[in-house]
C-alpha cells in the first residue's frame, strides 16, 4: 500500500511548531510598523518645511503624564498576563483595568492636546504641512491606541462575566504583544515629534 | 486519458519560432537606427554629448545583454532539443538534486559582468549630471504648464514658448545650453531623444538639464511624464540654429510687438476679452502668463503646443474651438463672430 | 490507485439546489473554495482588464485615431494597470496559494481560516469599488468617470485641483480595502507555512512552492503596508484638506514617488516569485527530476526580497536625482539580476539530463523562460541609469514590463492553471485546446510586445492617447496591435476549454502527472479535510520516496 509510508507508522521526535498566534500578530505587527515607518520618514521629511506657521516650537508641549501612564500601562498589562498564567483570575483583574485606566488617561491627554491646538493656537489638518503631519502621525497612533483599548475593554466585560479562564492567557498574551508595539511606536513619535522634530 | 497520450512531436518548433521572432526584432531595431531625417526621434541617432554618452553606453549595455541572451537561449534551447521524452515507457533519468560548483559559477560570472556594467554606467551618470557649466554655455528656464512649454532666456530676456532656440554647439568651440526645468502645476518631462535623455519637470523643485546640438536642424520630442489630459499632445520642438541665424532670433524676439494700423482692430478685440487673462503681447496691456507669451507668435512654425501647424486656418480653429484640435486644452473657445474672428485673426498675424 | 482519503475516488456531484450551493461559496472558510474564489474572480477581471487594453490597442493602431476621446483613453490606461496589477494578478496569484499552501504542507486548512475569507471579500470589494467609479465618479450625472490619474497616480494630478470629483477617490479607497486583504492573506500564508507543516516537514523540505510563497508573504506585509500608509496620506489631503502632496504648500510630489514606489518595486517581485513557485513546481515534474540547487533557489529568492526593497528608485531616474543617488539605485537594481540569473540557470539544470514531456504547462514555463530572460535583459539596460533616461516612461518601459508580467507571469500562471485543473476540478483538460491556446497567446503575445519596444526607442513616451504620424511609429503600431487579436482568440480558446473540460473532462485521478508533492495524494478534488490522515514526510518529494522506495529522496538531502 503506497500510502503508508506517508501516514504517522512510527514514533517520532515530537513535533513542534510555533504557535500561529503569535506568528500572526508579529506579521500585523510588522506591517503596522511599515506604515507608521512611512508616516514618520513623511513627518521627519516636513519638518522646517512648512511655507507658514504656527512651527511645533511654538505649540507643542511635551505630554509627559500621557507618555508616562501609556508606559507604565506596558507593564501592568504584562503583569496582568502573568497573573493569568499563574491563574491568579484577582490579579488579573486588577492590573487589566489599571492598564485601561492609564491607556483612557493617554487618550484623554492627547484630546485635550488637540482640543488646546484646534481652539487656542488653530492649528488643523490644512493650516499648513506641520498640521498635516502632526495630526495624521500622533492620530494614526492615537487610534491603535483607541484599537487596543477597545480590545482591553471587551476583555474586561468577558473578565466581568467570568468567561476569562486561565487557559485564555496565551491569547491575552498575544494581544499584549500589540499593546506593547503601540508604546514603541509612541516612544518613536514622541521622540520625532516632540523632540527632534521641535 | 487520451487527452494525455497526445505527445509533442516537434519539440523543436518552439525553438525555430522563437529564432525567426527576434531575428525580425533585431532587423526592426536596425531598420528604426537606419532611419533619419530630423521629425523622426530615434535615441540611436545622438546629436549632441548627452545623448551621445548614453548611445556609448547603450551599446556596451545591448553587447553584453546580447552575449547573455545568446548563451543562455541556446541552452535553454539545447536542453528542450535534447532531453525530450522520447517514449512513455523510458525509466526515470538520474535524479541529480544539484552542484555546489556549478553554483558557485554561475554567481561569480553574472557578479562579475554586473561590476563591469556598473563601472561603465557610473561613469557616464557623473559626466552627464556633474558636466561643470562653462562661461559660454546658454542659460534657459524651462517651465512645463498644462500643455504647453515656456522657455524664458533670463540673460537675453526673451520669453518664448514650445519652439525651443538653441545655437549650435561646435566640439571645438562649445556652446552648450543649460536647462532650468520648473512645473507650474502637474509633473511634465523634457524629452527630445536626440538631444538627451529626459528629465522632469515637477512642482516645487528645480532640475536641471543640459543638451550640445552639434548639428543645425529640428529635433522633435515631447512631454514623457504623464501630465494629464492632453499628455499626448503636449510637444516640442528644438530649433538647433547657426550663431549668425540664432543672433539674429535673439534680436527679433527682444524687439517690442509690431504695431500696424490695419490690425488696429483685432488689437482693440484682444485687448478687450479674456484673452488679456492668459497671455502677454509685450507692449499691450496683455501681460497673463496661463498662457504661451504670443508677442512673436508668427515667428512660430507651430500652434497649441506643435498640434497643429501655424496657419491662419488653423489659428481661427483654434480661438474659436481648441477642443477641435486639443479636446481639453485649458484654453477656453472664444466663440467670436465672424467679423471679429477675422480682425483678431489678421491682428495675430502681424505679431511677427 | 490507493488513495489516502476516506472519500471514493469520484467526481463528487453535489445535488442541492443552486441557490444552496452558491450560499456555500458565500460564507465558506474553506481554504480551496476560496482559492478558486480567488482565481475566478482574477479571471473574471483579466477579461475586463483585456477589455481595456483593446480598446487602447484600436485607438493607437493608426496616428490621429479618434475611437475614444483622450479622457477615455487615459481612464482605460489607469483602470487597465490598476486592475491588472492588483485585481487580476494579486488575486490569482494569491488564490493558488491559498489553495496550494495547505494541501502542499499536509494540512487541513490555512491558519486562519475566517481571515482568509475576510481577505478576499476585502479584495474582491476593493474591485468593486474601484469599477463602481464608473458609476459614482462623476456623481451619477453625466458619463461615467473612472480614475484617469495613471496606475501609479503621480502627485499632484491626483490632488482635488487636478482632479475633481471622486474617480481619484474611488482608486484610492479601492487600493487601501484591497491592501487590508492582501495583508490579512500574507500573514495567513506566513503563519500557514510557519506552525502548520505536516510531521517531519522541516523548513528544508517544505516544497519550493511554500519557500517562495512563504518570502511572498513577508514582502507584501512590508510592501502594501507603504501602499497603505501612502493612500491613508492622500485621502487626508483630499478630504481633510491636507498638505501631504500639495506642491502649493510645501509638499513634495517626489515624496509620493518614493512612497509609491517603495511598494512598486516589491509588488513586481511579489508578482513574480509566485511564478517562480509555479515554474519550480512544473519544471520538474515534467522533467522529471527533483528541481537543481534547492537551498541555492530558496537562497537567491531570499536574496531578491531583500534586494528588492533597496531599488524602487529605478523608477525615478528621470526626476532629477543627484548622481550619487542615481549610481545607489542603478548599482542594486544590477545586483538584483544575479539571484534572479541564478534562478533561471536552476530551472535550466532541472531540464538539463531530464526527459521533458511538452504537456501544456511545461510549455508555458518554457515559454517563461524565454521571455523572462529577455525581460531581465531589457531591465538590466533599464537598470543603467543614463540608457533608462532615453527608455524610462517611452513604450520600450511598457514592453519591458509587460514582458514581465505577461511574459513572465501570466505564461507561468496558465502552466500552473493547467497543472493544478485536473486537481481543482477532478477532470483533465484538453491539451489539444490547450496547446492551441499556448501557441496562439505566445505568436499574439511577440507580435505585440516585441515589437513595442520599438516606438519605446524611436521616442514615443507612454500614456499618449494619440501620436503625430511622420515619426515612424505608426507601423510598429500598426503590428502591436494586431497582435492582440492573437491573445484574445488564445484567451478565448482558454476559457472555452475551460469551461468544457470542467463539463465534459475525463476524470483525472489523484496524481495524473506522476507528481511528488503532497497535493497529488490525495483525491481531485480534494475532500473538504484534504487529508483523512495526517501525512509524515521525510523529504521534499514525498510522493517520490513513496514510489521509488529503493532510491527514495531522504538518503540523499
Amino acid at each position: 500500500m503506497r500510502s503508508a509510508a506517508i501516514t504517522r507508522t512510527s514514533i517520532e521526535p515530537e513535533w513542534v511548531l510555533p504557535s500561529r498566534g503569535r506568528v500572526g500578530m508579529f506579521s500585523l505587527i510588522a506591517a503596522e510598523a511599515a506604515v507608521f515607518t512611512i508616516f514618520v520618514v513623511a513627518y521627519i521629511f516636513y519638518v522646517g518645511k512648512s511655507v507658514s506657521g504656527p512651527t511645533p516650537k511654538d505649540v507643542l508641549e511635551l505630554p509627559i503624564v500621557g507618555t508616562v501612564c501609556l508606559l507604565s500601562s506596558s507593564v501592568t498589562i504584562h503583569l496582568a498576563v502573568r497573573a493569568l498564567r499563574n491563574s491568579k483570575l484577582t490579579v488579573f483583574g486588577v492590573w487589566w483595568f489599571v492598564t485601561i485606566v492609564l491607556g483612557a488617561i493617554f487618550l484623554i491627554g492627547t484630546g485635550m492636546e488637540w482640543r488646546h491646538l484646534i481652539f487656542d493656537d488653530g492649528v488643523t489638518v490644512n493650516t499648513n504641512l506641520f498640521g498635516t503631519t502632526y495630526y495624521s502621525l500622533v492620530g494614526l497612533h492615537a487610534f491603535h491606541v483607541t484599537v487596543g483599548l477597545i480590545v482591553l475593554i471587551l476583555g474586561m466585560i468577558f473578565f466581568l462575566l467570568g468567561e476569562i479562564k486561565p487557559e485564555h492567557s496565551q491569547r491575552a498574551e498575544i494581544f499584549s504583544l500589540y499593546w506593547h508595539f503601540v508604546d514603541v511606536v509612541w516612544i518613536v513619535v514622541f521622540t520625532v515629534v516632540y523632540i527632534v522634530g521641535r | 486519458m487520451s487527452y494525455l497520450a497526445y505527445e509533442n512531436k516537434s519539440g523543436s518548433v518552439p525553438i525555430a519560432g522563437v529564432l525567426l521572432l527576434f531575428a525580425v526584432v533585431l532587423f526592426a531595431g536596425g531598420q528604426c537606427s537606419a532611419a533619419s531625417g530630423p521629425a523622426i526621434p530615434n535615441i540611436f541617432k545622438p546629436e549632441s554629448t548627452p545623448a551621445d554618452s548614453i548611445y556609448g553606453l547603450s551599446l556596451l549595455v545591448l553587447a553584453v545583454t546580447g552575449f547573455i541572451f545568446v548563451i543562455v537561449f541556446c541552452l535553454i534551447a539545447y536542453a528542450i532539443a535534447k532531453f525530450r521524452k522520447r517514449s512513455n515507457d523510458e525509466p526515470e533519468p538520474p535524479q541529480v538534486y544539484g552542484s555546489n560548483q556549478i553554483e558557485l559559477a554561475w554567481t561569480v560570472i553574472p557578479v562579475l559582468i554586473v561590476l563591469v556594467l556598473f563601472m561603465a554606467t557610473a561613469r557616464v551618470i557623473h559626466a552627464i549630471e556633474d558636466a561643470p557649466v562653462p562661461k559660454r554655455a546658454l542659460e534657459v528656464t524651462v517651465i512645463g504648464h498644462q500643455f504647453w512649454w515656456e522657455f524664458r532666456y533670463p540673460s537675453l530676456g526673451i520669453v518664448a514658448a514650445n519652439e525651443l532656440h538653441v545655437p549650435v554647439s561646435d566640439p571645438s568651440h562649445p556652446t552648450p545650453t543649460f536647462l532650468t526645468l520648473l512645473s507650474a502645476d502637474t509633473d511634465h518631462s523634457f524629452w527630445v531623444p536626440r538631444l538627451a535623455g529626459k528629465t522632469d519637470l515637477i512642482p516645487n523643485r528645480v532640475n536641471k538639464m543640459w543638451i550640445d546640438p552639434h548639428d543645425v536642424g529640428v529635433y522633435v520630442g515631447q512631454c514623457a511624464q504623464y501630465c494629464g489630459m492632453q499628455h499626448a499632445k503636449m510637444l516640442l520642438r528644438v530649433y538647433v540654429d547657426s550663431p549668425e541665424r540664432f543672433e539674429q532670433w535673439v534680436e527679433e524676439e527682444k524687439e517690442p510687438a509690431r504695431t500696424s494700423d490695419a490690425a488696429n482692430e483685432g488689437r482693440r478685440i484682444f485687448e478687450t476679452t479674456a484673452c488679456i487673462n492668459c497671455h502677454t503681447i509685450s507692449g499691450t496691456v496683455a501681460d497673463g502668463r496661463f498662457g504661451p507669451d504670443l508677442t512673436h507668435l508668427m515667428s512660430r512654425e507651430t500652434i497649441a503646443s506643435g498640434a497643429a501647424t501655424n496657419t491662419p486656418e488653423n489659428l481661427k480653429t483654434w480661438i474659436q474651438d481648441p477642443d477641435a484640435i486639443k479636446p481639453g486644452s485649458l484654453m477656453p473657445a472664444m466663440k467670436l463672430g465672424d467679423h471679429d474672428l477675422n480682425a483678431l485673426t489678421a491682428y495675430l498675424q502681424t505679431l511677427r | 490507485m490507493a488513495s489516502d482519503s476516506i472519500a471514493l475516488n469520484v467526481i463528487n456531484q453535489d445535488t442541492r439546489p443552486i441557490g444552496d450551493r452558491l450560499h456555500d461559496w458565500v460564507v465558506t472558510v474553506d481554504h480551496k473554495k476560496l482559492g478558486i474564489l480567488y482565481i475566478l474572480y482574477g479571471l473574471v477581471f483579466l477579461i475586463i482588464g483585456g477589455i481595456e487594453a483593446t480598446i487602447m490597442r484600436i485607438q493607437l493602431v493608426v496616428p490621429h485615431n479618434h475611437f475614444v476621446s483622450p479622457e477615455v483613453f487615459n481612464r482605460m490606461f489607469t483602470m487597465h494597470g490598476t486592475t491588472m496589477i492588483f485585481f487580476v494578478i494579486m488575486p490569482i496569484l494569491f488564490g493558488f496559494g491559498t489553495y496550494l499552501i495547505p494541501l502542499m504542507i499536509g494540512t487541513r486548512d490555512m491558519a486562519f481560516p475566517r481571515l482568509n475569507a475576510f481577505s478576499f471579500w476585502l479584495t474582491a470589494f476593493g474591485g468593486l469599488l474601484l469599477y463602481f467609479s464608473f458609476i459614482g465618479g462623476n456623481g451619477l450625472y453625466g458619463a461615467g468617470n473612472a480614475p484617469d490619474v495613471g496606475w501609479f497616480a503621480y502627485a499632484p494630478l491626483t490632488s482635488r485641483a487636478f482632479s475633481i470629483g471622486h474617480s481619484t477617490d474611488f482608486w484610492t479607497l479601492g487600493l487601501l480595502v484591497s491592501g487590508f486583504g492582501s495583508i490579512g492573506t500574507a500573514v495567513n500564508f506566513i503563519a500557514t507555512i510557519l506552525c502548520m507543516r505536516c510531521p517531519g516537514m522541516t523548513l528544508g523540505k517544505m516544497p519550493l512552492l511554500a519557500w517562495l510563497y512563504l518570502i511572498v508573504g513577508g514582502m507584501v506585509i512590508l510592501a502594501i503596508s507603504p501602499l497603505t500608509a501612502a493612500q491613508l496620506m492622500l485621502s487626508v489631503d483630499r478630504y481633510l484638506g491636507g498638505h501631504f502632496f500639495d506642491t502649493q504648500a510645501g509638499g513634495s510630489a517626489v515624496l509620493w514617488m518614493h512612497f509609491f514606489w517603495i511598494f512598486g518595486h516589491p509588488e513586481v517581485y511579489i508578482l513574480v516569485v509566485p511564478a517562480f513557485a509555479f515554474a519550480s513546481e512544473i519544471i520538474p515534474v515534467f522533467s522529471r527530476k527533483p528541481i537543481f540547487g534547492y537551498p541555492v533557489m530558496v537562497a537567491a529568492t531570499v536574496c531578491i526580497g531583500f534586494i528588492s526593497f533597496s531599488v524602487w528608485a529605478h523608477h525615478m531616474f528621470t526626476v532629477g536625482m543627484s548622481s550619487y543617488g542615481n549610481t545607489f539605485f542603478t548599482v542594486t537594481t544590477m545586483i538584483i539580476a544575479v539571484p534572479t540569473g541564478i534562478k533561471i540557470f536552476n530551472w535550466i539544470g532541472t531540464m538539463w539530463g531530464g526527459k521533458i514531456q511538452f504537456k501544456a504547462p511545461m510549455l508555458f514555463c518554457i515559454g517563461f523562460l524565454f521571455q523572462f530572460l529577455i525581460a531581465g535583459l531589457t531591465g538590466i539596460m533599464m537598470a543603467a541609469s543614463p540608457f533608462d533616461w532615453q527608455l524610462g516612461n517611452s513604450y520600450f518601459v511598457v514592453a519591458h514590463f509587460h514582458y514581465v508580467i505577461v511574459g513572465g507571469i501570466l505564461f507561468t500562471v496558465f502552466g500552473a492553471f493547467y497543472y493544478w485543473f485536473p486537481k481543482m476540478s477532478g477532470r483533465m483538460y484538453s491539451e489539444t485546446l490547450a496547446k492551441w491556446h499556448f501557441w496562439l497567446f505566445l505568436i499574439g503575445f511577440h507580435l505585440t510586445f516585441d515589437f513595442m519596444h520599438i516606438p519605446g526607442i524611436l521616442g514615443m513616451p507612454r500614456r499618449i492617447y494619440t501620436y503625430e504620424p511622420g515619426r515612424g511609429w505608426g507601423i510598429w503600431n500598426m503590428i502591436v496591435s494586431i497582435g492582440v487579436v492573437f491573445q484574445i482568440a488564445g484567451i478565448l480558446v482558454f476559457v472555452f476549454n475551460l469551461l468544457q473540460s470542467l463539463v465534459k473532462g475525463e476524470p483525472a485521478g489523484g496524481d495524473p502527472w506522476d507528481a511528488w508533492t503532497l497535493e497529488w495524494s490525495t483525491n481531485s478534488p480534494p475532500p473538504e479535510y484534504n487529508f483523512a490522515r495526517i501525512p509524515v514526510v521525510q523529504s521534499r518529494r514525498p510522493l517520490w520516496d513513496i514510489k521509488h522506495p529503493e532510491d527514495p529522496d531522504w538518503k540523499y538531502e
